[in-house]
């Protein structure tokens, strides 16, 4: 019997004891932020310096060596490069080595979709071209909208550098080609010559 | 088999039937795409079959197509709430393979990341649990104070939940230089949340009667079932991994290890389960205060370790450490090329889930939901 | 006591009975949205949250927002469930929950029905709403609305049994079963409310007091599990069986339980205000007391026991089926049968 009324008082006793609770918070400061007006204090209007969203890539940086490529685990980067033609004047230099950029990237794409921003690109990139940004809000209505393509070059570019290598790449074979015949009939008149002399000599 | 309670209905001579009831994917309290198919004697459950694999995502194949570092991604998706302690053991094996020995802070920071975590997760445990229970303002309360933790866990790795912070051979970045006062101050709040969820959630006469006497897994049971954690330790077997095999720096520390004492009812129920989880979050308070006093302040290069290229020498390795979940075990086969062979993962999980038809039959539909939330799964460790 | 100003201005012709009968149901729209926005932001303030707050200022319009989100929903009939029966439990939902306010007094001068037995015919009617909860779940053709509503038919039934005692008793108290003697009787102060034992001697007041306040717990818990309010929404609990009765329906026909229950809501705190407040009488006696501020006090007593039903459920968790039939039968019933007995002594001696 005690335990019966000892029961009904618990239960009544504890649901006042809920009540003021919920009653003090009812009067209490709210913890929500409008967000795209207010941010949260210690983000003062932006995420935290290191926090991991989009990435950029400064194609100034990048010379295609594929590292980040092979770093992704979920394969999201995808890279095509074309060498530098010879020919070709006023190639940029690679801004932090300083040296000339041996390879044009004419395919620089990352799909947002696939990527799950580990930031082990980031730590591959051997001239920290590619890095994570605080820019979140990219949201778009199109999921190709989210593949990024972040080679500088045009499409028309891309086929004057190929057309020009594969120009080059021709000449060479041709020179070369030539260089070939030259030597191969240089070698038969030498033969021949050879022949003559000793013809001569005899 | 120890005795067990069951609820006992003379249903006399009316003919009745069993109703199969498909609990999940899609209801609201499975923590996830959990299917359950209930065989249901009006309210009474007379059996539970849990369907898995609706979050199957391949983790342990995908591991073998990839690098040791590019694995740790992998496992930040397995038990998401906890993806700090996640890391961990996966980190700790690779090193003990690789034989690096990384110094004492970065120790410590892991000690202090792994144990805000285990707030987190107990956080969301005790909140989905009311909620489950029907009480919803804890819910919000708990995980209020959660976005602290998280803003610590952002500011320091850059991600809010997924953070691949722990690496072999180190850690990802340093600490900020506020985060001592950080952990303090978040150590500060949760106590006080915490005082105030006990007299509003964990004290309520309802919740105590609605928990108590509830799935009660005896501690022969769940040693047969191979469960860990809270699980293991609501039924009174005071077996935790930091205490009982101490890994890192755990040996330092001075901290209990709540159990099960059935002080409303049963060893084993419900409540117990749910109240070591609630001790424990005070426990790892203790340790963040031990380990924020023992950490140095002068900063060091936290990669200074970590190896450009990882290929570890042929071998196996099974290294665990203690989830908030339970026991999390990775084992590791390496053919001393850069990618692992074999990542078999020990899922906490996936073991607790098993328990849960041996302990929720005989109980009623109420109580199944609420037994399940006292299992603590999440469904991204249960499938991988 | 049957006063009407509607009919005394036009006379009791068809037009005047349209007008009596329309005027509750614009008060119950209009409280319905208030109600709404009510639980939102209680719910919210509660949880430290700000709840809705772009549907005008501080999201006031935000119930408005929802029932034109409701009424543009597909109304959708499931293939598999008993048609007639499936739509017209809404509909019998709404008119249990409506047909109360017949007799609810508003005022000295404004009560749609001045019939004797109003306290029997609100209670006659409440329990309609069993049969659409009922008709509703197995209608469905779902295993989830099926145990919903069987879970509702029990926990309606059982606790009716305590309300009613308690109805009892204030009807042996007053002496009548019509509202406006019972609230005319409590007319004076706040010290001749039926909480406080109604008129009589100051000691025989503190005695009769405490059994008041328990008769009155005893009405509101029961009140509580008959509108299917946290801790008694087992009929609907989400988290375990889905949305329960009603979880095939959507749309309006949705709305319409939804509607009913905070129709019903309204209903039990106003006969909580009648039955141990006072009801449209003033707490200060003759201050205030004209008939223009009756159905001020009337609203905003039972709008308080509205809001206490709101705070209720953002606070305590939800009980099991079991549990429920033991309070009902166990705890309630019994208490509930002592202070019958303690308060038609009350009754007989002051």
């Amino acid at each position: 019997m005690a335990g019966y009324f000892e029961k009904i008082f618990s239960g009544l006793s504890t649901t006042m004891v809920g009540m003021k609770i919920t009653l003090e918070h009812l009067f209490k400061k709210k913890v929500t932020l409008q967000y795209p007006e207010k941010w949260h204090p210690i983000h003062s209007g932006h995420m935290p310096a290191n926090s991991r969203n989009r990435i950029d890539v400064d194609m100034e940086e990048c010379d295609g060596c594929n590292a980040c490529s092979r770093a992704c685990p979920v394969g999201c980067i995808d890279i095509e490069i074309v060498k530098v033609a010879k020919s070709e004047k006023d190639v940029p230099n690679i801004k932090s080595t300083g040296k000339p950029r041996k390879t044009w990237v004419t395919k620089y794409d990352i799909d947002f979709a696939l990527c799950c921003f580990c930031s082990l690109c980031t730590d591959a990139c051997p001239t920290e071209a590619i890095q994570m940004t605080t820019e979140f809000e990219y949201s778009t209505f199109h999921r190709e909208d989210l593949i990024y393509h972040f080679s500088p070059l045009s499409a028309e570019e891309v086929e004057e550098k190929k057309a020009l290598l594969a120009k080059e790449k021709a000449e060479a074979a041709k020179a070369k080609a030539e260089a070939e015949a030259k030597a191969k009939a240089e070698e038969a008149a030498n033969a021949k010559e050879d022949t003559d002399s000793k013809e001569n000599s005899n | 088999m120890a005795e067990r309670k069951t609820i006992e209905y003379d249903f006399g001579r009316v003919d009745t039937e069993r109703m199969r009831l498909n609990v999940g994917p899609q209801h609201p309290s499975t923590h996830g795409v959990l299917r359950l198919e209930v065989e249901l004697e009006g309210e009474l459950v007379t059996d539970v079959i849990p369907h898995i694999g609706y979050l199957h995502r391949c983790m342990e194949k995908a591991s073998e197509a990839m690098t040791y570092p590019q694995v740790i991604p992998f496992i930040d998706r397995m038990d998401y709430i906890s993806s700090m302690n996640n890391e961990w053991p996966y980190v700790m094996g690779m090193e003990k393979m690789l034989d690096i020995e990384v110094s004492e802070r970065i120790e410590l920071i892991r000690i202090i990341m792994a144990e805000l975590n285990r707030i987190g997760n107990h956080q969301i445990a005790i909140a989905t649990f009311g909620l489950d229970a029907g009480a919803f303002t804890p819910f919000l309360f708990l995980f209020r104070d959660r976005e602290m933790i998280l803003d610590v866990f952002e500011a320091a790795s850059g991600g809010r939940l997924l953070y691949n912070y722990m690496w072999i051979g180190g850690l990802q970045r340093d600490v900020p230089p506020t985060f001592k006062e950080d952990c303090l101050r978040i150590v500060k709040t949760v106590r006080e949340t915490n005082d105030e969820v006990e007299r509003l959630l964990l004290g309520n006469r309802i919740f105590i009667d609605r928990t108590a006497n509830v799935g009660i897994l005896p501690a022969d049971v769940a040693i047969n079932f191979a469960a860990s954690g809270p699980v293991l330790r609501g039924s009174g077997v005071p077996f935790d991994l930091r205490r009982s095999e101490p890994y890192s720096l755990y040996d330092r520390f001075d901290f209990d290890i709540p159990v099960g004492r059935g002080e409303v009812g049963t060893v084993g129920d419900s409540f117990d389960r749910n109240i070591v989880r609630f001790r424990e979050m005070e426990e790892s308070c203790k340790i963040i205060e031990q380990a924020v006093a023992m950490l140095p302040d002068a900063s060091e290069d936290v990669r200074a370790l970590v190896p450009k290229r990882i290929k570890p020498p042929k071998g196996e390795i099974y290294c665990k450490a203690e989830n908030p979940k339970g026991e999390l075990g990775f084992y590791i086969i390496s053919d001393g090329t850069a990618n692992p062979t074999r990542v078999k993962a020990r899922g906490t999980s996936f073991v607790n889930l098993a328990l849960l038809p041996e302990i929720s039959k005989g109980y009623l539909i109420a109580d199944l939901i609420l037994i399940l939330g006292s299992i603590d799964i999440v469904l991204g460790e249960v499938d991988r | 006591m049957e006063q009407n100003f509607v009919y005394e201005l036009l006379g009791q012709e068809w037009y005047g009975i349209a007008i009596v009968s329309i005027l509750p149901l614009l008060f119950v729209l209009g409280y319905a949205l208030i109600a709404i926005l009510l639980e939102l932001k209680v719910a919210s303030w509660v949880q430290d949250r700000l709840g809705p707050m772009r549907t005008g200022w501080w999201g006031v319009l935000q119930p408005i927002a929802e029932v034109l989100k409701l009424l543009q929903k597909e109304d959708i009939t499931p293939d598999a469930v008993n048609k007639p029966l499936f739509n017209l439990a809404p509909f019998i939902m709404f008119v249990a929950a409506y047909a109360a306010y017949a007799v609810l007094p508003f005022s000295s001068v404004f009560v749609p029905a001045g019939i004797d037995l109003g306290l029997f015919f609100i209670f006659a009617v409440g329990a309609l709403a069993i049969i659409g909860i009922v008709m509703g779940g197995w209608a469905s053709n779902n295993k989830y609305s099926i145990l919903g509503a069987m879970r509702a038919a029990s926990q309606m039934v059982s606790y009716e049994i305590p309300a009613a005692i308690v109805l009892l008793a204030i009807a042996s108290l007053a002496g009548s079963l019509n509202m406006q003697e019972i609230i005319a009787q409590q007319g004076g102060g706040i010290h001749n409310w039926f909480i406080f034992g109604g008129e009589g001697s100051i000691l025989g007041k503190a005695l009769i007091t405490p059994v008041m306040i328990v008769m009155f717990i005893l009405y509101f818990v029961a009140a509580l599990a008959e509108t299917n309010r946290t801790p008694f929404d087992i009929p609907e609990g989400e988290s375990e069986i889905v949305a329960g009765y009603h979880t095939e329906y959507s749309g309006m026909k949705f709305a319409m339980f939804f509607f009913a229950e905070y129709s019903n809501m309204f209903i039990v705190s106003a006969l909580t205000a009648i039955l141990f407040f006072g009801g449209w009488q003033s707490p200060f006696g003759d201050f205030l007391n004209q008939t223009w501020m009756h159905p001020v006090w009337m609203v905003s007593k039972a709008m308080f026991f509205v809001f206490v039903q709101i705070w209720l459920r953002w606070t305590l968790p939800r009980f099991r089926v079991d549990q429920l039939m033991d309070i009902g039968w166990k705890t309630m019933v019994p208490i509930a049968f002592i202070g019958f007995f303690a308060i038609a002594l009350w009754a007989m001696v002051r």
